[in-house]
């Protein structure tokens, strides 16, 4: 059983190992992410200190952002190609919570930004918020807080998930531009800007410290699924309430 | 392919000759927004000059661009259906709201030249880029309002809808307008931005194509 995909039509039961192994697998990931974030030795940098710790919940939520998005931006392809109204309600769900992760990367980010960019100079919040990665988030939230906009204003159900459908896919493409290609073109106090150093320690790994990376990726895995599973069962939700509509058992 | 976009876009081109009021609406939009400015405002500082150049030409987009699919009634739309494909209708409306749009770019800047100080030293290679950016905005503008089309508030909604799309491609374009106010640029830096800009462009107007299929199946 894929994560991606519903346990929604079996025939016979499978085992809850079977069934669930990637709920539990996020479960252990996390325990490991949290227990080893905060106890497992880090590398030590100028200002940055142990905060780097953050790396595993911050960094951790854009990536999870990123990809939920990415299922999202699929499930509209699907329903275009299908017209199955199922896809429209996976497309609707994954978007939102990929909207909760970049909320999340910002609350993340602040605890971050008041212990390291903002310590000793006088810096106004101001000067903080010009910084281009900030700016390509906020667009990609106005742009999904954009299509929770355009569902809201119909009435059709079909329409709405056409044409909804059809501005999701079109805004997942411009987010390209926003978030991985201007902060990159432009100065940035995140790493990964031209003319600094630091590489792309998301990306690359001959940029990230291998300490970092006992936990990072895990991290990663672990706050995506757990995305995809709190997902599912938003999913679920809707079915049941959209049971009628759907026109076979949910 | 060519005849039926050429025999639309003259139809488009014929239609707004015939009623005029909307062409002479925007124009009138673009005089009373710059004059407001002109009245509010003494002297512009190049860098205000530029944020405030490219915010109207923002809002001219918008306005100018908002009726192309919205005046298009249910039983004209149809009729359009039947007799030419999906790709060939919006290519004819891309290309017409550029038209437009290219022409509003330049009334606005010439508008912008008599009532301020001018702070662009390269009059030439700023006019390039107004032109390559009313072309990327009324873009990004089009296929907003085929969007919006379908919706039921439809006008507000098309600045909800296109405003965060169009972003990344505003800040690109006030960067790059800046070579224009003389202010030195990494080698490659110019070329690099305007590919960036063009590659989008080109972007936008496949999935136009490939998606404005399914927007107008009713």
């Amino acid at each position: 059983m894929l994560p991606f995909t519903l346990p929604l039509r079996h025939s016979k039961k499978p085992s809850v190992v079977k069934k669930s192994w990637w709920k539990i697998t996020s479960f252990i990931l996390l325990l490991y992410t949290i227990a080893g974030g905060f106890l497992m030795d880090v590398p030590r940098l100028f200002i940055l200190n142990e905060t780097i710790r953050n790396l595993y919940f911050h960094v951790a939520m854009w990536f999870g952002m990123m990809i939920l998005f990415t299922v999202s931006f699929i499930y509209s392809i699907r329903y275009l190609r299908s017209s199955n109204y199922r896809y429209d309600i996976f497309a609707k769900q994954y978007a939102g919570m990929g909207a909760w992760f970049g909320i999340l990367g910002y609350a993340t980010g602040v605890i971050w930004v008041s212990v390291t960019w903002l310590t000793d100079q006088q810096q106004s919040i101001g000067s903080v918020l010009k910084e281009p990665k900030l700016l390509g988030a906020a667009i990609a939230l106005l742009i999904y807080g954009a299509y929770f906009v355009l569902r809201g204003s119909f009435t059709d159900m079909d329409k709405r998930a056409r044409v909804s459908a059809v501005y999701n896919i079109f805004a997942f493409v411009m987010l390209f531009p926003s978030i991985w290609i201007i902060p990159r073109l432009v100065g940035s106090l995140h790493p990964g800007a031209p003319g600094s150093d630091s590489g792309n320690p998301a990306l690359n790994f001959k940029d990230i410290d291998s300490r970092l990376r006992m936990v990072f990726y895990p991290a990663v895995i672990g706050w995506t699924l757990l995305g995809v599973w709190i997902t599912t069962l938003q999913i679920r939700v809707q079915l049941l309430k959209d049971k009628s509509l759907l026109n076979e058992p949910a | 392919m060519m005849k039926n976009i050429v025999a639309l876009l003259k139809k488009d081109v014929l239609l707004e000759l015939r009623q005029q009021h909307t062409f002479y609406g925007i124009l009138l939009y673009i005089a009373s927004t710059i004059f407001v400015l002109f009245l509010s405002v003494s002297d512009l500082e190049a860098g205000v000059w530029n944020g405030l150049f490219w915010v109207i030409q923002l809002f001219v987009c918008v306005n100018a661009v908002a009726k192309s699919f919205l005046q298009e009634s249910g039983g004209r739309m149809l009729y359009f259906y039947s007799i030419v494909s999906p790709a060939e209708f919006v290519l004819a409306k891309l290309l017409y709201n550029i038209l437009i749009m290219l022409m509003m770019s330049g009334i606005s800047l010439f508008l912008f030249y008599i009532f301020f100080n001018n702070p662009v030293t390269h009059a030439a290679q700023f006019l390039g880029i107004v032109l390559l950016g009313g072309s990327s905005i009324s873009l990004v503008f089009t296929l907003m309002s085929a969007i919006a089309a379908r919706a039921q508030q439809n006008a507000a909604l098309i600045a909800i809808l296109g405003f965060p799309v169009i972003l990344p491609q505003l800040l690109l374009l006030m960067r790059l307008s800046k070579t224009a106010f003389n202010e030195i640029f990494k080698a490659g830096a110019v070329l690099q931005i305007t590919g960036l800009i063009i590659g989008l462009d080109i972007l936008i107007a496949a999935l136009a194509v490939i998606l404005f299929p399914y927007l107008w199946k009713e």
